[in-house]
């Protein structure tokens, strides 16, 4: 049995399935908080647990399916530019709506952790949490965070994003589909993006591209904090 | 072009990325830096979007699944998160809520603004 989870395949193999069985439970299900990452993650981690096969072996495979992440990070250049013509009508409110959310974002993580005296560590984990996961595992790492954590809060806060986003536009009066687009893709990136998309063909482009510009943003942000 | 070339493309823009992240003189992303080279080059036609487009869809749309490993890895922290839980699902509750409503209130300010210059042009 040994001899199967020593190749790098074997990480990989497990990856796919446990993700085709986290798509499939999200379109049984319709549900946001049926993850397709979230429930990848839980079955391989039980898998892990269950016949016992140390985390090393897992990420043999698990490194190659890293190695995509940055080139995922770049596509998303294809995507934004896909909506260029919406961006350059939408742009002063996109740029100050993701500003504004990548600031706010950045500052009340900052002051909460320091309100729960969560510890050093874990407040650079967080720090990042509203952006895409690829960049936020970076920023993470860069500021002396733990990506996995990182990348916890990511899926927590976008699934937050998508479920809370039809009772906050109420709460709020958010009428306009481009104000409703940026919000949603500043405060859960793409796993929002599918709730906006739902709402609107304008509010799912919106919401798209500010997951692009709110990540520059951050990234800035971080440049100076 | 062929998916080979067009992997080849997304991966040397990456390349590229750690290239010039590795010169400047303060810790910047290096897939921040591909993105930004990559959007550059399709603004500029450098790079048509047909051109890239069947490997730049499945990156795309199988996003999430190239997190898998990093999620895994919490299994490796799980002391970093204990006794710190509660704390950490109030940090991104709580925020959620600040950062919708921040982004919301700015992109309508932004657009009365807008609205008010296009009225005083006309």
């Amino acid at each position: 049995m040994k001899a199967l989870w020593n190749s790098p395949l074997f990480g990989v193999v497990l990856s796919v399935f446990a993700y085709q069985a986290g798509l499939w439970a999200n379109r049984k299900t319709g549900s946001p908080l049926c993850n397709p990452l979230l429930i990848a993650v839980a079955l391989i981690v039980a898998a892990l647990k269950i016949f016992d096969i140390p985390l090393a072996a897992y990420q043999q495979g698990g490194q190659i399916i890293g190695l995509m992440l940055a080139p995922a990070t770049a596509a998303l250049a294809l995507s934004m530019y896909r909506q260029i013509r919406q961006l350059r009508r939408h742009l002063l409110p996109v740029v100050a709506g993701c500003l504004a959310g990548s600031c706010a974002s950045v500052a009340s993580v900052f002051v909460l952790c320091r309100l729960f005296r969560v510890d050093e560590r874990l407040t650079a984990s967080l720090l990042p949490k509203s952006v895409t996961t690829p960049i936020a595992m970076e920023l993470s790492a860069q500021a002396g965070g733990i990506p996995a954590v990182t990348v916890a809060a990511v899926i927590f806060t976008g699934i937050l994003g998508a479920v809370l986003a039809p009772l906050l536009i109420k709460l709020f009066h958010v009428q306009d589909p481009v104000c409703r687009g940026v919000a949603i893709g500043t405060c859960s990136h793409a796993i929002g993006t599918t709730k906006a998309l739902e709402m609107g063909e304008l509010e799912g482009a919106m919401s798209g591209v500010s997951i692009g510009v709110a990540g520059v943003f951050t990234v800035l942000i971080f440049l100076f904090f | 072009m062929g998916i080979l070339t067009q992997i080849g493309i997304f991966f040397g823009i990456c390349l590229l990325g750690e290239g010039v992240a590795a010169i400047l003189p303060f810790p910047f992303p290096s897939s921040v830096i591909a993105m930004a080279a990559l959007f550059v080059l399709l603004c500029a036609k450098g790079l048509k979007p047909a051109h890239i487009q069947q490997t730049g869809d499945f990156l795309l749309k199988n996003m999430a699944f190239f997190f898998i490993p990093a999620g895994v890895g919490i299994l490796e922290n799980i002391d970093a998160l204990k006794g710190a839980l509660g704390a950490f699902f109030a940090v991104c509750a709580l925020t959620t809520v600040v950062v919708f409503f921040a982004a919301a209130l700015a992109a309508r300010g932004a657009m009365a603004l807008q609205r008010k210059w296009k009225g005083e042009r006309e």
